[in-house]
Protein backbone atom coordinates (compact mmCIF):
# COMPACT_ATOMS: atom_id res chain seq x y z
CA UNK A 1 0.00 0.00 0.00
CA UNK A 2 1.38 3.44 -1.04
CA UNK A 3 2.42 5.43 1.99
CA UNK A 4 0.89 8.51 3.14
CA UNK A 5 2.20 11.87 4.55
CA UNK A 6 0.00 13.01 7.87
CA UNK A 7 -1.85 15.53 5.27
CA UNK A 8 -2.59 12.80 3.24
CA UNK A 9 -5.35 11.05 5.52
CA UNK A 10 -8.84 11.74 6.65
CA UNK A 11 -8.76 13.41 10.28
CA UNK A 12 -9.44 10.54 13.15
CA UNK A 13 -7.51 7.69 12.25
CA UNK A 14 -11.05 6.10 10.36
CA UNK A 15 -11.41 3.95 7.69
CA UNK A 16 -14.04 3.76 5.34
CA UNK A 17 -15.11 0.10 4.33
CA UNK A 18 -16.54 1.33 0.53
CA UNK A 19 -15.17 3.83 -2.33
CA UNK A 20 -18.16 5.99 -2.16
CA UNK A 21 -21.58 5.63 -1.37
CA UNK A 22 -22.90 2.10 -1.28
CA UNK A 23 -27.01 1.25 -1.16
CA UNK A 24 -28.52 -1.85 -1.20
CA UNK A 25 -25.37 -4.05 -0.06
CA UNK A 26 -27.30 -6.81 1.65
CA UNK A 27 -28.31 -7.89 -1.27
CA UNK A 28 -25.15 -7.40 -3.13
CA UNK A 29 -23.09 -10.39 -3.20
CA UNK A 30 -19.60 -9.84 -1.48
CA UNK A 31 -17.74 -9.89 -4.90
CA UNK A 32 -19.75 -6.99 -6.55
CA UNK A 33 -19.63 -4.82 -3.59
CA UNK A 34 -17.00 -1.32 -3.64
CA UNK A 35 -14.57 -2.74 -0.86
CA UNK A 36 -11.80 0.15 -0.70
CA UNK A 37 -8.16 -0.62 0.07
CA UNK A 38 -8.72 0.16 4.14
CA UNK A 39 -11.26 -2.61 4.21
CA UNK A 40 -9.82 -5.85 5.10
CA UNK A 41 -12.37 -7.75 2.43
CA UNK A 42 -9.38 -6.46 -0.18
CA UNK A 43 -6.54 -7.64 2.06
CA UNK A 44 -4.94 -11.59 2.37
CA UNK A 45 -5.32 -11.77 6.24
CA UNK A 46 -4.67 -15.17 6.32
CA UNK A 47 -0.54 -15.98 6.40
CA UNK A 48 -0.54 -17.25 9.87
CA UNK A 49 -2.84 -20.46 8.71
CA UNK A 50 -1.04 -23.39 9.67
CA UNK A 51 -3.94 -26.12 8.78
CA UNK A 52 -6.12 -25.24 6.07
CA UNK A 53 -10.06 -26.51 5.45
CA UNK A 54 -10.46 -28.49 2.13
CA UNK A 55 -13.53 -29.07 0.65
CA UNK A 56 -15.31 -32.37 -0.74
CA UNK A 57 -18.36 -31.41 -2.64
CA UNK A 58 -19.39 -35.32 -3.01
CA UNK A 59 -20.62 -35.48 1.12
CA UNK A 60 -21.69 -31.90 0.85
CA UNK A 61 -25.41 -31.81 2.38
CA UNK A 62 -25.55 -28.34 1.64
CA UNK A 63 -26.71 -27.81 5.40
CA UNK A 64 -25.00 -24.56 5.57
CA UNK A 65 -23.47 -25.21 9.41
CA UNK A 66 -20.15 -24.57 8.27
CA UNK A 67 -21.47 -21.08 6.90
CA UNK A 68 -23.05 -20.26 9.82
CA UNK A 69 -20.30 -20.95 12.24
CA UNK A 70 -17.54 -19.52 10.17
CA UNK A 71 -15.56 -16.76 12.38
CA UNK A 72 -14.54 -15.38 10.03
CA UNK A 73 -17.05 -15.33 6.89
CA UNK A 74 -14.97 -17.34 5.02
CA UNK A 75 -17.56 -20.12 3.51
CA UNK A 76 -18.51 -19.10 0.30
CA UNK A 77 -21.75 -20.45 -0.27
CA UNK A 78 -24.40 -18.77 -3.06
CA UNK A 79 -27.98 -19.81 -3.35
CA UNK A 80 -27.65 -21.83 -0.01
CA UNK A 81 -25.03 -24.23 -1.77
CA UNK A 82 -21.83 -24.55 -0.32
CA UNK A 83 -19.00 -22.93 -3.10
CA UNK A 84 -16.11 -22.83 -1.07
CA UNK A 85 -13.41 -21.70 0.94
CA UNK A 86 -11.71 -17.94 1.23
CA UNK A 87 -8.25 -18.38 1.60
CA UNK A 88 -7.24 -14.99 2.02
CA UNK A 89 -9.53 -14.82 5.27
CA UNK A 90 -9.97 -18.25 6.64
CA UNK A 91 -7.47 -18.59 9.41
CA UNK A 92 -7.65 -22.27 9.57
CA UNK A 93 -9.43 -22.84 13.20
CA UNK A 94 -11.28 -25.82 12.19
CA UNK A 95 -14.89 -25.14 13.65
CA UNK A 96 -15.82 -25.93 10.00
CA UNK A 97 -14.98 -29.45 9.81
CA UNK A 98 -16.07 -29.84 13.66
CA UNK A 99 -19.68 -29.00 12.83
CA UNK A 100 -20.09 -30.67 9.64
CA UNK A 101 -22.48 -33.79 9.90
CA UNK A 102 -22.13 -35.59 7.11
CA UNK A 103 -20.06 -39.12 7.40
CA UNK A 104 -17.72 -39.09 6.43
CA UNK A 105 -17.39 -35.52 6.58
CA UNK A 106 -17.33 -32.76 3.72
CA UNK A 107 -14.95 -30.64 5.31
CA UNK A 108 -11.20 -31.90 6.39
CA UNK A 109 -8.40 -30.02 8.06
CA UNK A 110 -5.15 -30.54 5.89
CA UNK A 111 -1.10 -29.12 6.05
CA UNK A 112 -1.24 -25.29 4.68
CA UNK A 113 0.73 -27.33 1.82
CA UNK A 114 -1.33 -30.23 0.86
CA UNK A 115 -2.49 -30.51 -2.87
CA UNK A 116 -5.76 -30.16 -3.01
CA UNK A 117 -6.67 -32.95 -5.33
CA UNK A 118 -3.91 -35.32 -3.36
CA UNK A 119 -6.40 -34.94 -0.24
CA UNK A 120 -9.53 -35.71 -2.13
CA UNK A 121 -7.89 -38.80 -3.98
CA UNK A 122 -6.87 -39.99 -0.02
CA UNK A 123 -10.64 -38.65 1.48
CA UNK A 124 -11.76 -41.36 4.05
CA UNK A 125 -14.57 -43.69 3.23
CA UNK A 126 -17.83 -43.49 5.60
CA UNK A 127 -17.44 -45.02 9.02
CA UNK A 128 -19.96 -47.76 8.73
CA UNK A 129 -19.15 -48.29 12.68
CA UNK A 130 -20.13 -44.57 13.67
CA UNK A 131 -23.67 -44.94 11.08
CA UNK A 132 -24.61 -48.17 13.11
CA UNK A 133 -23.64 -46.57 16.47
CA UNK A 134 -25.86 -43.58 15.44
CA UNK A 135 -28.99 -45.63 13.90
CA UNK A 136 -28.55 -48.03 17.37
CA UNK A 137 -29.01 -44.54 19.32
CA UNK A 138 -32.10 -43.14 17.08
CA UNK A 139 -33.50 -46.52 18.28
CA UNK B 1 -39.78 18.50 20.99
CA UNK B 2 -38.65 19.63 24.16
CA UNK B 3 -40.07 22.39 26.36
CA UNK B 4 -38.06 25.50 26.42
CA UNK B 5 -37.35 27.58 30.04
CA UNK B 6 -38.24 31.10 29.85
CA UNK B 7 -34.97 32.44 32.13
CA UNK B 8 -34.83 36.13 33.78
CA UNK B 9 -32.15 38.05 32.06
CA UNK B 10 -30.82 37.56 35.26
CA UNK B 11 -30.70 33.93 36.82
CA UNK B 12 -29.14 33.57 40.63
CA UNK B 13 -26.99 30.61 39.50
CA UNK B 14 -23.58 28.71 40.54
CA UNK B 15 -21.30 27.17 38.15
CA UNK B 16 -22.82 23.91 37.95
CA UNK B 17 -26.44 25.11 37.39
CA UNK B 18 -25.06 27.46 34.74
CA UNK B 19 -23.22 24.63 33.16
CA UNK B 20 -26.35 22.40 33.37
CA UNK B 21 -28.31 25.04 31.74
CA UNK B 22 -26.08 25.84 28.68
CA UNK B 23 -26.10 22.07 28.15
CA UNK B 24 -30.21 22.09 28.40
CA UNK B 25 -29.91 24.69 25.67
CA UNK B 26 -27.66 23.72 23.00
CA UNK B 27 -29.63 20.18 23.52
CA UNK B 28 -27.37 17.51 23.47
CA UNK B 29 -27.88 14.16 22.09
CA UNK B 30 -26.58 11.74 24.45
CA UNK B 31 -25.40 12.82 28.27
CA UNK B 32 -23.63 9.72 29.48
CA UNK B 33 -22.58 10.73 33.30
CA UNK B 34 -20.76 9.35 36.33
CA UNK B 35 -21.84 11.70 38.98
CA UNK B 36 -18.66 12.89 41.50
CA UNK B 37 -18.27 15.73 43.63
CA UNK B 38 -18.20 18.76 43.16
CA UNK B 39 -19.50 18.58 39.58
CA UNK B 40 -22.48 15.85 40.43
CA UNK B 41 -25.13 18.98 40.28
CA UNK B 42 -24.46 19.50 36.57
CA UNK B 43 -25.36 16.26 35.53
CA UNK B 44 -28.32 15.62 38.35
CA UNK B 45 -29.56 19.22 37.31
CA UNK B 46 -29.35 17.84 33.62
CA UNK B 47 -31.27 14.40 34.17
CA UNK B 48 -33.89 16.68 36.21
CA UNK B 49 -34.04 18.68 33.00
CA UNK B 50 -34.50 15.55 30.88
CA UNK B 51 -37.08 13.77 33.58
CA UNK B 52 -39.08 17.06 32.91
CA UNK B 53 -39.28 17.53 29.42
CA UNK B 54 -36.67 20.01 28.69
CA UNK B 55 -34.40 17.82 26.73
CA UNK B 56 -35.22 15.53 23.59
CA UNK B 57 -31.58 13.99 23.72
CA UNK B 58 -30.86 11.21 25.74
CA UNK B 59 -29.56 10.42 29.21
CA UNK B 60 -27.37 7.19 30.31
CA UNK B 61 -26.38 6.69 33.44
CA UNK B 62 -23.09 4.33 33.68
CA UNK B 63 -21.28 2.56 35.86
CA UNK B 64 -17.83 4.64 36.00
CA UNK B 65 -16.60 7.87 34.63
CA UNK B 66 -14.75 5.48 32.16
CA UNK B 67 -17.98 4.11 31.29
CA UNK B 68 -19.17 7.55 30.63
CA UNK B 69 -16.45 8.86 28.57
CA UNK B 70 -16.21 5.75 26.37
CA UNK B 71 -20.17 6.16 26.10
CA UNK B 72 -20.06 9.63 25.35
CA UNK B 73 -17.28 8.94 22.39
CA UNK B 74 -19.41 5.63 20.83
CA UNK B 75 -22.18 8.86 20.69
CA UNK B 76 -19.91 10.82 19.06
CA UNK B 77 -19.04 8.63 16.44
CA UNK B 78 -22.37 7.53 16.00
CA UNK B 79 -23.04 11.11 15.21
CA UNK B 80 -24.60 12.87 17.85
CA UNK B 81 -23.32 16.23 20.23
CA UNK B 82 -22.58 14.66 23.32
CA UNK B 83 -21.24 15.94 26.54
CA UNK B 84 -20.66 15.32 30.43
CA UNK B 85 -19.67 16.12 33.35
CA UNK B 86 -16.50 14.89 36.18
CA UNK B 87 -14.23 16.18 38.65
CA UNK B 88 -10.94 14.64 40.31
CA UNK B 89 -11.04 11.03 40.77
CA UNK B 90 -13.91 10.31 38.08
CA UNK B 91 -11.12 12.96 35.78
CA UNK B 92 -8.76 10.51 36.42
CA UNK B 93 -10.60 7.40 35.47
CA UNK B 94 -11.13 9.08 32.00
CA UNK B 95 -8.18 9.86 31.26
CA UNK B 96 -7.66 6.50 28.92
CA UNK B 97 -11.04 7.40 27.22
CA UNK B 98 -9.83 11.07 26.75
CA UNK B 99 -6.61 10.42 24.33
CA UNK B 100 -9.04 8.24 22.02
CA UNK B 101 -12.18 10.72 22.33
CA UNK B 102 -8.90 13.48 21.07
CA UNK B 103 -7.31 11.15 18.12
CA UNK B 104 -10.62 9.93 16.85
CA UNK B 105 -11.41 13.62 16.10
CA UNK B 106 -14.70 13.35 18.35
CA UNK B 107 -16.51 16.41 19.77
CA UNK B 108 -16.81 15.89 22.81
CA UNK B 109 -17.59 19.10 25.77
CA UNK B 110 -16.37 17.79 29.30
CA UNK B 111 -17.30 20.32 31.82
CA UNK B 112 -14.93 19.66 34.57
CA UNK B 113 -15.75 21.12 37.89
CA UNK B 114 -12.13 21.36 38.99
CA UNK B 115 -10.87 19.22 42.80
CA UNK B 116 -7.82 18.28 44.13
CA UNK B 117 -6.85 14.51 43.26
CA UNK B 118 -6.09 11.84 46.57
CA UNK B 119 -4.02 10.87 48.17
CA UNK B 120 -5.07 11.89 50.73
CA UNK B 121 -8.53 12.17 49.44
CA UNK B 122 -9.92 15.85 49.32
CA UNK B 123 -13.34 16.83 47.76
CA UNK B 124 -12.15 20.42 47.38
CA UNK B 125 -10.58 22.24 44.94
CA UNK B 126 -7.52 22.34 43.15
CA UNK B 127 -6.50 21.97 39.32
CA UNK B 128 -4.35 18.82 39.76
CA UNK B 129 -7.32 17.13 37.18
CA UNK B 130 -7.12 20.14 34.70
CA UNK B 131 -3.09 19.72 34.88
CA UNK B 132 -3.51 16.04 34.25
CA UNK B 133 -5.64 16.57 31.19
CA UNK B 134 -3.22 18.84 29.59
CA UNK B 135 -1.48 16.48 27.64
CA UNK B 136 -4.91 14.36 26.66
CA UNK B 137 -5.41 16.60 22.85
CA UNK B 138 -8.63 18.47 24.19
CA UNK B 139 -9.15 22.42 24.01
CA UNK B 140 -9.39 23.28 27.48
CA UNK B 141 -11.08 26.52 28.64
CA UNK B 142 -10.97 27.88 32.05
CA UNK B 143 -13.86 29.60 33.35
CA UNK B 144 -13.37 31.89 36.55
CA UNK B 145 -16.66 32.55 38.22
CA UNK B 146 -20.61 30.87 36.81
CA UNK B 147 -21.22 33.20 34.25
CA UNK B 148 -18.14 32.22 32.03
CA UNK B 149 -18.77 28.24 32.95
CA UNK B 150 -22.41 29.65 31.80
CA UNK B 151 -20.85 31.68 28.35
CA UNK B 152 -17.30 29.15 27.92
CA UNK B 153 -19.92 25.89 27.38
CA UNK B 154 -21.54 27.95 24.10
CA UNK B 155 -17.82 28.55 23.04
CA UNK B 156 -16.63 24.97 23.67
CA UNK B 157 -19.64 23.27 21.48
CA UNK B 158 -19.12 26.25 18.74
CA UNK B 159 -15.41 25.01 18.10
CA UNK B 160 -15.46 21.75 19.07
CA UNK B 161 -17.71 20.61 16.70
CA UNK B 162 -16.25 23.17 13.92
CA UNK B 163 -15.17 20.48 10.89
CA UNK B 164 -12.17 22.37 10.45
CA UNK B 165 -11.02 21.38 14.07
CA UNK B 166 -12.86 18.06 15.02
CA UNK B 167 -11.66 17.94 18.81
CA UNK B 168 -13.33 17.52 21.82
CA UNK B 169 -13.27 20.57 24.81
CA UNK B 170 -13.33 20.66 28.83
CA UNK B 171 -14.49 23.78 30.36
CA UNK B 172 -12.90 23.70 33.52
CA UNK B 173 -14.59 25.98 36.85
CA UNK B 174 -13.24 25.66 40.37
CA UNK B 175 -14.22 23.31 42.56
CA UNK B 176 -16.85 24.97 45.23
CA UNK B 177 -15.60 28.53 44.79
CA UNK B 178 -17.63 28.67 41.38
CA UNK B 179 -19.29 25.45 41.33
CA UNK B 180 -21.44 25.92 44.62
CA UNK B 181 -21.31 29.67 44.73
CA UNK B 182 -24.56 31.53 43.30
CA UNK B 183 -24.00 34.81 41.76
CA UNK B 184 -26.04 36.47 39.53
CA UNK B 185 -25.44 35.06 35.58
CA UNK B 186 -26.74 36.88 32.59
CA UNK B 187 -28.84 34.16 30.47
CA UNK B 188 -29.08 34.10 26.85
CA UNK B 189 -33.13 33.26 25.80
CA UNK B 190 -33.21 29.12 24.97
CA UNK B 191 -33.10 30.27 21.55
CA UNK B 192 -30.85 32.33 21.35
CA UNK B 193 -28.68 29.70 22.97
CA UNK B 194 -29.38 27.14 20.99
CA UNK B 195 -28.80 29.25 17.18
CA UNK B 196 -25.44 30.99 18.69
CA UNK B 197 -24.09 26.99 18.21
CA UNK B 198 -26.32 26.17 15.93
CA UNK B 199 -27.40 22.40 14.72
CA UNK B 200 -25.27 19.52 14.87
CA UNK B 201 -23.42 19.05 11.81
CA UNK B 202 -22.42 15.68 11.33
CA UNK B 203 -18.96 14.14 10.03
CA UNK B 204 -18.09 10.48 9.74
CA UNK B 205 -20.90 9.70 11.34
CA UNK B 206 -21.32 5.75 12.06
CA UNK B 207 -25.03 6.15 11.65
CA UNK B 208 -24.40 7.39 7.82
CA UNK B 209 -25.41 4.19 6.83
CA UNK B 210 -24.35 4.85 2.78
CA UNK B 211 -20.89 5.62 4.09
CA UNK B 212 -19.49 3.01 6.90
CA UNK B 213 -16.70 3.16 8.49
CA UNK B 214 -14.55 2.02 11.15
CA UNK B 215 -13.60 4.49 14.22
CA UNK B 216 -10.89 3.60 16.80
CA UNK B 217 -8.53 2.17 14.56
CA UNK B 218 -5.16 0.40 14.95
CA UNK B 219 -1.91 2.07 13.52
CA UNK B 220 1.64 1.26 14.42
CA UNK B 221 5.13 2.47 13.38
CA UNK B 222 4.03 2.75 10.14
CA UNK B 223 0.93 4.58 10.27
CA UNK B 224 0.66 6.01 14.19
CA UNK B 225 2.83 9.15 13.82
CA UNK B 226 1.37 10.67 11.15
CA UNK B 227 -2.03 10.75 12.82
CA UNK B 228 -0.60 12.23 15.87
CA UNK B 229 1.09 14.85 13.80
CA UNK B 230 -2.16 15.77 12.20
CA UNK B 231 -4.19 15.71 15.63
CA UNK B 232 -0.93 18.20 17.03
CA UNK B 233 -1.26 20.11 13.58
CA UNK B 234 -5.45 20.95 14.01
CA UNK B 235 -4.83 21.63 17.63
CA UNK B 236 -2.01 24.22 16.98
CA UNK B 237 -3.53 26.06 13.98
CA UNK B 238 -6.85 25.65 13.53
CA UNK B 239 -8.27 26.46 17.22
CA UNK B 240 -6.84 29.26 18.75
CA UNK B 241 -8.23 31.53 15.65
CA UNK B 242 -11.80 29.47 16.01
CA UNK B 243 -11.66 30.27 19.30
CA UNK B 244 -11.20 33.79 18.35
CA UNK B 245 -14.14 34.16 16.23
CA UNK B 246 -16.38 32.59 18.80
CA UNK B 247 -15.55 35.16 21.36
CA UNK B 248 -16.05 37.51 18.91
CA UNK B 249 -19.58 36.32 17.69
CA UNK B 250 -20.76 36.01 21.61
CA UNK B 251 -19.50 39.28 22.35
CA UNK B 252 -21.76 40.38 19.75
CA UNK B 253 -24.63 38.09 20.85
CA UNK B 254 -24.32 38.71 24.48
CA UNK B 255 -21.79 41.82 24.90
CA UNK B 256 -19.50 39.67 26.86
CA UNK B 257 -16.00 39.94 25.69
CA UNK B 258 -13.32 36.93 26.33
CA UNK B 259 -9.89 36.84 24.83
CA UNK B 260 -7.27 33.66 24.82
CA UNK B 261 -4.94 35.53 27.53
CA UNK B 262 -7.29 37.94 29.45
CA UNK B 263 -5.11 41.55 30.80
CA UNK B 264 -6.26 43.27 33.85
CA UNK B 265 -4.54 46.57 34.11
CA UNK B 266 -1.48 45.31 31.88
CA UNK B 267 -1.03 48.24 29.58
CA UNK B 268 1.83 49.86 32.00
CA UNK B 269 2.39 47.09 34.50
CA UNK B 270 6.05 46.65 36.18
CA UNK B 271 4.82 43.73 37.66
CA UNK B 272 2.35 40.70 37.10
CA UNK B 273 0.64 37.55 38.52
CA UNK B 274 -0.15 34.77 35.84
CA UNK B 275 -2.54 32.66 37.17
CA UNK B 276 -6.28 30.31 36.22
CA UNK B 277 -9.27 30.19 37.77
CA UNK B 278 -11.00 32.01 40.92
CA UNK B 279 -7.53 32.94 41.90
CA UNK B 280 -7.83 35.02 38.95
CA UNK B 281 -10.84 37.48 40.75
CA UNK B 282 -8.74 37.86 43.83
CA UNK B 283 -5.41 38.60 41.96
CA UNK B 284 -7.33 41.66 39.78
CA UNK B 285 -8.46 43.17 43.34
CA UNK B 286 -5.27 43.26 44.91
CA UNK B 287 -3.64 44.32 42.18
CA UNK B 288 -5.58 47.57 42.17
CA UNK B 289 -5.06 47.98 45.90
CA UNK B 290 -1.03 47.62 44.97
CA UNK B 291 -1.25 50.41 42.57
CA UNK B 292 -2.95 52.56 45.04
CA UNK B 293 0.64 51.93 47.28
CA UNK B 294 2.10 52.53 43.98
CA UNK B 295 3.27 49.63 42.55
CA UNK B 296 1.99 48.81 39.05
CA UNK B 297 0.55 45.55 39.62
CA UNK B 298 -1.00 43.77 36.71
CA UNK B 299 -3.31 40.40 36.10
CA UNK B 300 -3.15 37.80 33.28
CA UNK B 301 -5.73 35.20 33.38
CA UNK B 302 -5.14 31.84 30.94
CA UNK B 303 -8.26 31.84 29.45
CA UNK B 304 -7.40 28.90 26.92
CA UNK B 305 -5.22 26.48 28.82
CA UNK B 306 -4.94 24.01 25.59
CA UNK B 307 -3.96 24.85 22.96
CA UNK B 308 -1.17 27.21 24.76
CA UNK B 309 -1.65 30.52 23.20
CA UNK B 310 2.15 30.77 23.24
CA UNK B 311 2.43 34.00 21.08
CA UNK B 312 -0.58 35.89 22.71
CA UNK B 313 0.89 35.55 26.57
CA UNK B 314 4.60 36.59 24.95
CA UNK B 315 3.19 39.60 23.37
CA UNK B 316 1.34 40.25 26.80
CA UNK B 317 4.44 39.73 29.43
CA UNK B 318 7.06 41.52 27.09
CA UNK B 319 7.57 44.53 28.70
CA UNK B 320 6.68 43.68 32.45
CA UNK B 321 9.86 42.95 34.55
CA UNK B 322 8.67 40.54 37.31
CA UNK B 323 6.00 37.49 37.06
CA UNK B 324 4.91 35.44 39.47
CA UNK B 325 3.40 32.05 37.69
CA UNK B 326 0.67 30.53 40.22
CA UNK B 327 0.53 26.75 40.41
CA UNK B 328 -2.30 24.94 41.95
CA UNK B 329 -1.57 21.62 41.75
CA UNK B 330 1.38 20.12 43.13
CA UNK B 331 3.85 19.57 40.59
CA UNK B 332 5.15 16.94 41.59
CA UNK B 333 9.22 16.36 40.92
CA UNK B 334 9.94 19.83 39.21
CA UNK B 335 8.48 23.51 38.66
CA UNK B 336 4.78 24.36 38.29
CA UNK B 337 3.47 23.75 35.07
CA UNK B 338 2.41 27.38 34.44
CA UNK B 339 6.30 28.20 35.43
CA UNK B 340 7.49 26.08 32.63
CA UNK B 341 4.80 27.11 29.79
CA UNK B 342 5.49 30.78 30.77
CA UNK B 343 9.63 30.43 30.58
CA UNK B 344 8.86 28.96 27.10
CA UNK B 345 6.92 31.16 26.13
CA UNK B 346 9.21 33.88 26.13
CA UNK B 347 12.83 32.40 26.46
CA UNK B 348 13.56 32.86 22.97
CA UNK B 349 11.88 36.63 23.30
CA UNK B 350 14.11 40.08 24.19
CA UNK B 351 11.90 40.14 27.53
CA UNK B 352 14.85 39.98 30.73
CA UNK B 353 11.69 39.43 33.00
CA UNK B 354 12.58 37.72 36.30
CA UNK B 355 9.97 34.34 36.85
CA UNK B 356 9.48 32.89 39.73
CA UNK B 357 7.08 30.20 40.82
CA UNK B 358 3.95 30.21 43.75
CA UNK B 359 2.09 26.56 44.96
CA UNK B 360 -0.60 27.55 46.45
CA UNK B 361 -4.14 26.59 47.19
CA UNK B 362 -4.01 22.70 47.11
CA UNK B 363 -7.33 20.80 48.31
CA UNK B 364 -8.77 23.71 48.43
CA UNK B 365 -6.57 26.27 51.22
CA UNK B 366 -7.24 29.46 50.58
CA UNK B 367 -5.68 32.01 48.12
CA UNK B 368 -6.32 35.50 50.66
CA UNK B 369 -5.90 38.66 49.65
CA UNK B 370 -2.81 38.68 52.43
CA UNK B 371 -0.71 36.13 49.88
CA UNK B 372 -1.40 37.96 47.08
CA UNK B 373 0.24 41.15 48.57
CA UNK B 374 3.14 39.35 49.77
CA UNK B 375 3.60 37.76 45.99
CA UNK B 376 3.01 41.06 44.50
CA UNK B 377 5.61 42.66 47.51
CA UNK B 378 8.25 39.98 46.11
CA UNK B 379 7.56 40.73 42.52
CA UNK B 380 8.51 44.47 43.32
CA UNK B 381 11.52 43.48 45.23
CA UNK B 382 12.43 40.99 42.10
CA UNK B 383 12.00 43.88 39.77
CA UNK B 384 13.84 46.15 41.10
CA UNK B 385 16.94 43.97 41.85
CA UNK B 386 16.43 42.99 38.30
CA UNK B 387 16.74 39.20 39.36
CA UNK B 388 14.76 36.94 41.77
CA UNK B 389 15.14 38.09 45.55
CA UNK B 390 13.41 34.70 46.39
CA UNK B 391 13.66 30.92 45.71
CA UNK B 392 12.19 30.29 42.25
CA UNK B 393 9.52 27.93 43.77
CA UNK B 394 7.83 28.83 46.87
CA UNK B 395 4.97 27.36 48.60
CA UNK B 396 2.39 30.24 50.16
CA UNK B 397 -0.69 29.41 52.61
CA UNK B 398 1.63 26.33 53.95
CA UNK B 399 1.81 25.59 57.54
CA UNK B 400 4.78 25.64 59.10
CA UNK B 401 8.37 26.09 58.32
CA UNK B 402 9.11 27.80 54.97
CA UNK B 403 8.86 25.98 52.13
CA UNK B 404 10.93 26.70 48.40
CA UNK B 405 13.20 25.33 46.17
CA UNK B 406 15.90 26.33 43.72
Amino acid sequence: MEKKGWDGFEIGAMLRTFDGAVSDIATTLPENRPYSQSSSFTASVADWRIEKPLFNKDYCIDCQFCWVYCPDMSIISRDKKMVGIDFDHCKGCGICVQVCPTNPKSLLMFPEQKDEEAALAEWPKKDTNKAHAEEAKED
Amino acid sequence: MADTIELRDIEVWDGNMAASHALRQVQVDVVAAYPITPSTPIVENYAGFTANGYVDGEFVMTESEHGAMSCCIGAAAAGGRVATATSSQGFALMVETLYSASGMRLPIVLNVVNRAIGAPLNVNGDHSDMYMGRDSGWIQLDSYCPQEAYDLNFIAFKVSEDHDVRLPAMVHQDGFMTSHTAQGVHTLSDEAAYNFVGEYKPMNDMLDLDHPVTHGVQTEEDWHFEHKARQQHALMTAVLPKIEAAFADFEKLSGRKYNLVEKYNMEDAEVAVVCMGTSVETAREVALEMRQNGIKAGVVGIRVFRPWPLEQLAATLKDVKAIAALDRSSPHGTVGALFNEISGSLFNTDTKAVLTNYIYGLGGRDLTKAHLVSIFTDLKANADAGKPTTALQQYIGLRGPKLSFF
